[in-house]
């Protein structure tokens, strides 16, 4: 178990983080959701040992971590750029953190070698640990990354945005990959993204950040349906505001023969399995987006229609931030 | 339908650069007029000498006694400058500190000094009479007009070329690589040994080349320091300079050729050692 107890950071007049409490039950995996500068991946930096907070402390299993340094922690980071030894063939990157051990610690040569290919299995890399990062794919050199953290047996795997830097369709299936492989292996994870689809689709609990604070920490399904602020409302899922102050999801709206709302429709076009339909409020010419079932008829440009909202939200000022 | 066009066979790789002919173009001719035409002449000259007049003055027991004695030197002073200079790009990068910029031009000024000032203040110190030669004296060490002062004197104009070629890739290397390693649970012994160096030797080797190569021609701050006794602390180019003042153009000519062979020779090797690195790591 992981708690983060009152951490606060500062980069010279900076605050990065303002006491931040979090608590992490082994076997979970968590997304620390937020734009850039919410300072989710000093969080995460703070966590592993790699960067030291000014308040506050963190616990491993009931032991205070705060003064350990990154290497004694034994914490698997993989890194945005996966930061993988190019020099070193893919089996000694993986090798690596068994064989930099002392040497009473430091299993046999044969072991080691044994346990890097075991690993490049897990990661589907078998019979590519003679190759060097520089040869490999985006995608593969993503899972050494991964194989190198996990060598040393980690009781916390830490990733930054893991999949920033690949493409669409190989993000997708290393994501479920990659939950798959934190279930089989009974990992308990925290990774850093600013995609709230990703974030929703992968972990158990998402953690959302916003200014160096946690505006919420919630399943899934609480932070998309139950949005504790105006933020977490807007950043995961999209939400029109409406110039009264209510919050509204584009597929909570529909369009009524009378309503005191009227919609002028810019445009209309599929996305996914329904109509979106884009306008202005009549009055006031705010934007509005709106979801309509694709069994359905959408209006015609440059129609003016009702709209009514079908679950709406408000925020109190504090929520409002 | 398939396509009419055939590609005209060429032997360059096909680019969307353009100006590919004329840049190779004016590369070879600007090469040609400053490097290969020259080179050529020495080719040209030794050739009308004859092979026996060439071996004789070319493989002469004192020429090797110089040649032996340039790339030595030139060698040892490379090696020195490899470490050390290491040591100063290290500083020069990974620290903040007042006076940086200072340091920091201070280390090119051997590419600025006229290299016999450069060597006139060398034997100042190192003369037994010198500032630092007079406390080595006692103890039996003797630097200058002997070998080692040659090899100081090498070392001071071999010094940049490490420090500019290793500076930039240190400076490049990120932050995550050693960041990864320490929560791989390495030391900063081990860091630096398995994953900094490794990175960094590229540009080192780069580095010790371009100072070899340098050393194997100097001349200006070489002579004050060295004494110039024939067989002794005579460098090869000195030989050259005192077979010119002979006018014996043609034994001149034979020991040039000689060297640039010989320079060629370790420069191409250490070329293709680094290219063939470089495939490797697949970059």
């Amino acid at each position: 178990m992981i708690r983060v107890e009152n951490i606060t950071k500062r980069f010279g007049n900076y605050p990065a983080l303002h006491g931040i409490d979090l608590e992490i039950q082994a076997g979970e995996f968590i997304a620390l959701l937020g734009p850039s500068g919410s300072g989710k991946t000093t969080l995460l930096r703070i966590i592993a040992g790699l960067e030291f907070q000014d308040e506050g402390h963190v616990h491993f299993n009931g032991e205070d971590v705060s003064d350990i340094p990154v290497g004694k922690r034994n914490v698997g980071f993989v890194f945005q750029q996966y930061a993988l030894f190019r020099h070193m063939t893919v089996a000694d990157n993986i090798a690596f953190g068994l064989t930099v051990r002392k040497a009473r610690n430091r299993p046999p040569k044969a072991e080691i070698k044994a346990r890097a290919q075991e690993l490049l299995r897990v990661v589907q890399l078998e019979g590519l640990g003679d190759r060097y990062p520089g040869q490999l794919s985006g995608g593969q050199r993503q899972r050494v990354a991964l194989a190198r953290a996990l060598a040393i047996e980690p009781s916390l795997l830490l990733l930054d945005e893991p999949f920033g830097a690949l493409d669409a369709k190989v993000r997708k299936d290393l994501r479920r990959w990659l939950r798959d492989l934190h279930k089989q292996m009974g990992l308990t994870s925290i990774f850093v993204t600013h995609d709230q689809e990703e974030a929703l689709e992968l972990a158990d609990r998402v953690v959302v950040m916003d200014h160096g604070r946690i505006d919420q920490i919630g399943t899934p399904e609480q932070v998309y349906m139950e949005p504790a602020t105006a933020f977490v409302s807007h950043f995961v899922g999209e939400t029109n505001r409406l110039p009264d102050g209510r919050h509204i999801r584009p597929h909570d709206i529909e369009i009524v023969a009378e309503g005191r709302d009227r919609v002028m429709v810019d445009n209309v076009f599929r996305k996914g399995g329904s109509w979106r339909v884009e306008g202005r409020l009549h009055e006031t010419g705010t934007i509005v987006e709106i979801d309509i079932d694709s069994h359905d008829t959408p209006p015609a440009v440059g129609e003016t229609v009702a709209i009514a909202a079908k679950r709406a939200r408000i925020f109190s000022a504090a929520e409002q931030r | 339908m398939p396509s009419m066009t055939t590609r005209k066979t060429t032997w360059r790789a096909p680019s969307v650069l353009p100006g590919f002919g004329l840049t190779f173009g004016f590369s070879l001719a600007w090469l040609s007029l400053i490097v290969l035409i020259p080179l050529s002449m020495l080719f040209i000259k030794s050739a009308g000498m004859g092979w026996q007049a060439f071996v004789d003055v070319g493989f002469s027991e004192r020429a090797l006694t110089a040649y032996r004695l340039s790339f030595g030197t030139a060698l040892a002073a490379a090696f020195v400058n490899a470490v050390f200079g290491l040591l100063v790009a290290w500083v020069l990068v990974r620290y903040a500190f007042p006076g940086k910029r200072v340091i920091s031009a201070l280390v090119d000024l051997p590419f600025a000094l006229p290299t016999a000032v450069a060597g006139i203040a060398l034997t100042a110190l190192y003369a037994p009479s010198g500032w630092v030669g007079q406390y080595l004296d006692p103890l039996g060490i003797k630097v200058a007009f002997t070998p080692i002062g040659i090899t100081v004197a090498l070392v001071f104009i071999g010094l940049p070329f490490v420090v500019r070629s290793v500076e930039p890739v240190l400076a490049d290397l990120g932050k995550d690589v050693e960041e990864a390693a320490a929560t791989l649970g390495a030391g900063r012994a081990q860091t630096f040994a398995r994953v900094i160096f490794p990175a960094i030797l590229p540009a080192l080797f780069t580095g010790f080349a371009l100072a070899f190569a340098r050393g194997v021609g100097e001349y200006g701050s070489v002579i004050f320091i060295s004494g110039n006794m024939p067989g002794k602390t005579e460098i090869a180019p000195l030989l050259i300079v005192t077979q010119l003042e002979q006018y014996n153009y043609d034994g001149a000519t034979a020991i040039a050729m000689v060297m640039m062979l010989v320079s060629f020779a370790v420069l191409f090797t250490l070329n293709a050692v680094q290219s063939i690195r470089r495939r490797r790591l697949g970059a």
